[in-house]
C-alpha cells in the first residue's frame, strides 16, 4: 500500500541557523535514511521555502493564471513529501509518528493505484 | 409449540448477540463491509422466516452463518476472486458450532478487530460512534438515526464516507499491538462512553433521557469487558455505567424535571445493580492500573453507599477528585470537585474555586447553574438569578430546563 506523506511546519522551523537547528536537520536527515534502508519510504524529497512557489490556475473556462506563492497562505508551509510503502494505515502512521523533529503536521494520504486489469 | 412472544424476545437477545460476531467474521473472511453486512441482513431475515415456528437453533451462530454461506453462494458465484474466501467461509460455518458463553476464540477476536477498526483516531468521532453501533451493535441506521436525531440520510453517508475511507486508506482490522493498546482502548471507550451520556442525558431532542442508547453503550462495553478481561478501565467503564443506570429511577420526577443527587430518593436506587457493581470495580481496583473511569466510578460508589447527601464522606470523596484531577486536569473535573468542597468547607470556599475556570467553562450550562447554588447559598441572590439564566440558555434538555426555571421561579 502507498501512501504520500506531506510534511509541513511553520518554516522557520526549517531554518537551520542555531546549533540546535542544525541538530534538528542532521536527525531528520539520518531517520529519513533508515526509513529508506527498511524499504518504507522508498522515495521523497524536501521542497525549497514556499517564498520561491509559483501556483498556475486553470480556472473555470480553461483560461490560466500564474500567481505568486503556494496554493493556500498558511501558518503551515508544505516543505517536503515522502512515499511510503507499508502494509496499512497504523504503519504509515507509526512512520509520521516517528518523525524525529518538533512542531510538524504529516498528512497522509493514499496513492491510487490501478492494477494492470482494470 | 413454542409461545410467540417468548419466541420474539429470545430471537431479539440471540440476533443481537450473533449479528455483532457474524458480521465480525463475515468482514475478515471477505474484506468488504458491504457485502459482509447484506450477508447478515439476509441471513437475519431467513433466521425470522424460521426460527419462529421451528424454534431457535441449539447454535444460532452457526446456522446464521450457514445461512449466511448459503446467500453469499448465490451472490458470489460469478466472481472467481471470492473463490477462496468462499472455501474460507464453509470451513467457518462448521468451525462456528460451539456454544457463545465458552465464545468460539474466532468470534470474540473478530469483534475485538472490528471494534477497534469502528474507532480507529483516523475516523473522526461522529463516523466511529455510527460505525460501532451499526455494526458491532447491531443497530439498523434508522435506529442510530433515530437515537442522535439526524436525518436516516445523514447517518447512511457517514457510514459510506466511513467504510470507504477505511478501504481506501487500507485502516487496518486487527487488535493493535501492546505499545499503542493504551491510546486505541482509550479512544474505544470514550466512543463508548459518549453514546452512554448521549443515552443517559440526552443532549438536544424533546426526551431528556434515551436510556435505550445508555442500555446499547452498557451492552457493547460488557461485551469489551467479556473479550478483554484483563484491562481494569474497560470494567471500570462498566461499573461506572452501572452505577449510573441504577440510579436511573429516581432522576426524574413526576413533572419531568431532573432530580439532583443530593434530592433523589435513595430508596429508589437499585441496589442490587449498585452491589455488582461495586463488585466489579473492586475487581478493577485489584488489578492496581488506577485510571479516570475507575476513579469516576469509584465516587459514584462513594455515594452510592451512603444513606444520604448528609452522610457522604466529603473528604474521601475530595481525595478521589484529587486523583482524578492529576490523570485528567480539565475544567469540568475541577468544577465537579468543587461541588464536594462545598459540603465540606462551605459555598465561599467552593466559589473561590469555581472562579479561575470561568473563562474556560463560559459556554459549560452546569459551571453556570453550580455557580448559581454556591452564590443562592452565601445569600447573594441577585447574581445568582443571573446565573441560573446564563445556565438556562445554554442548555436544550427538558429536564433540565425545567429544574432551572423552577429556580428562576421561586
Amino acid at each position: 500500500m502507498k501512501y504520500m506523506m506531506l510534511i509541513a511546519d511553520s518554516e522557520d522551523g526549517m531554518a537551520r541557523s542555531t546549533d540546535e537547528e542544525q541538530a534538528t536537520y542532521a536527525r531528520i536527515g539520518a531517520w529519513w535514511n533508515d526509513q529508506a534502508a527498511a524499504g518504507r519510504i522508498v522515495e521523497g524529497h524536501e521542497l525549497q521555502p514556499s517564498s520561491t512557489a509559483t501556483t498556475v490556475r486553470i480556472g473555470p473556462d480553461g483560461g490560466t493564471t500564474v500567481t505568486d506563492g503556494p496554493f493556500v497562505e498558511g501558518k503551515e508551509m508544505v516543505g517536503g513529501y515522502g512515499i511510503l510503502d507499508v502494509p496499512d494505515l497504523d504503519a504509515a502512521l507509526a512512520v509520521a509518528s516517528s518523525w524525529p523533529g518538533t512542531a510538524t503536521s504529516l498528512e497522509i494520504r493514499p496513492i491510487v493505484e490501478r492494477d494492470a486489469t482494470s | 409449540m413454542t409461545q410467540r412472544a417468548d419466541v420474539d424476545a429470545q430471537l431479539d437477545a440471540v440476533l443481537r448477540e450473533e449479528r455483532g460476531r457474524l458480521t465480525a467474521a463475515l468482514v475478515r473472511i471477505l474484506r468488504d463491509w458491504d457485502l459482509a453486512e447484506e450477508l447478515v441482513q439476509d441471513a437475519a431475515v431467513t433466521a425470522l422466516e424460521h426460527w419462529p415456528t421451528e424454534g431457535i437453533p441449539r447454535n444460532p451462530g452457526a446456522w446464521l452463518m450457514t445461512a449466511a454461506r448459503r446467500k453469499a453462494v448465490d451472490r458470489l458465484r460469478r466472481h472467481a476472486r471470492y473463490r477462496d474466501r468462499m472455501r474460507e467461509l464453509t470451513a467457518q460455518a462448521s468451525e462456528m458450532d460451539q456454544p457463545i458463553a465458552t465464545g468460539g476464540p474466532m468470534g470474540a477476536d473478530d469483534r475485538l478487530r472490528l471494534l477497534f477498526t469502528c474507532c480507529h483516531p483516523a475516523l473522526n468521532r461522529e463516523a466511529q460512534v455510527a460505525l460501532t453501533l451499526r455494526t458491532i451493535g447491531g443497530l439498523e441506521t434508522a435506529a442510530v438515526a433515530r437515537a442522535f436525531l439526524v436525518p436516516e440520510a445523514t447517518i447512511a453517508q457517514r457510514l459510506v464516507r466511513a467504510k470507504r475511507k477505511i478501504r481506501d486508506a487500507a485502516i487496518p482490522y486487527r487488535v493493535p499491538e501492546a505499545a499503542e493498546l493504551p491510546a486505541r482502548l482509550g479512544e474505544v471507550l470514550r466512543v463508548l462512553y459518549l453514546v452512554f451520556n448521549e443515552g443517559y442525558l440526552a443532549s438536544s431532542g424533546d426526551a431528556p433521557e434515551r436510556r435505550d442508547l445508555a442500555r446499547d453503550a452498557e451492552w457493547l462495553t460488557s461485551l469489551v469487558a467479556r473479550l478483554m478481561p484483563d484491562e481494569p478501565e474497560v470494567i471500570g467503564l462498566l461499573a461506572l455505567m452501572r452505577l449510573h443506570l441504577a440510579r436511573a429511577d429516581a432522576r426524574f420526577a413526576p413533572d419531568g424535571s431532573l432530580v439532583l443527587l443530593p434530592d433523589q430518593d435513595r430508596s429508589r436506587w437499585n441496589s442490587a445493580s449498585i452491589r455488582d457493581a461495586v463488585e466489579l470495580l473492586a475487581r478493577a481496583e485489584r488489578m492496581s492500573r488506577p485510571g479516570t473511569y475507575q476513579l469516576q466510578a469509584a465516587i459514584l460508589a462513594t455515594h452510592a453507599a451512603s444513606p444520604s447527601w448528609g452522610d457522604t464522606p466529603w473528604p474521601a470523596v475530595i481525595a478521589l477528585y484529587d486523583m482524578l484531577l492529576r490523570m485528567e486536569p480539565t475544567p469540568v473535573v475541577a468544577l465537579n470537585r468543587s461541588l464536594a468542597v462545598a459540603e465540606r468547607d462551605g459555598p465561599a470556599a467552593a466559589l473561590a474555586e469555581l472562579e479561575p475556570l470561568a473563562e474556560r467553562l463560559d459556554d459549560y450550562h452546569l459551571y453556570h447553574a453550580a455557580r448559581a447554588e454556591m452564590l443562592r447559598r452565601l445569600g447573594r441572590d441577585d447574581e445568582a438569578r443571573d446565573a441560573d439564566r446564563r445556565a438556562l440558555q445554554l442548555t436544550d434538555n427538558p429536564a433540565e430546563r425545567r429544574l432551572l426555571e423552577q429556580r428562576l421561579g421561586s
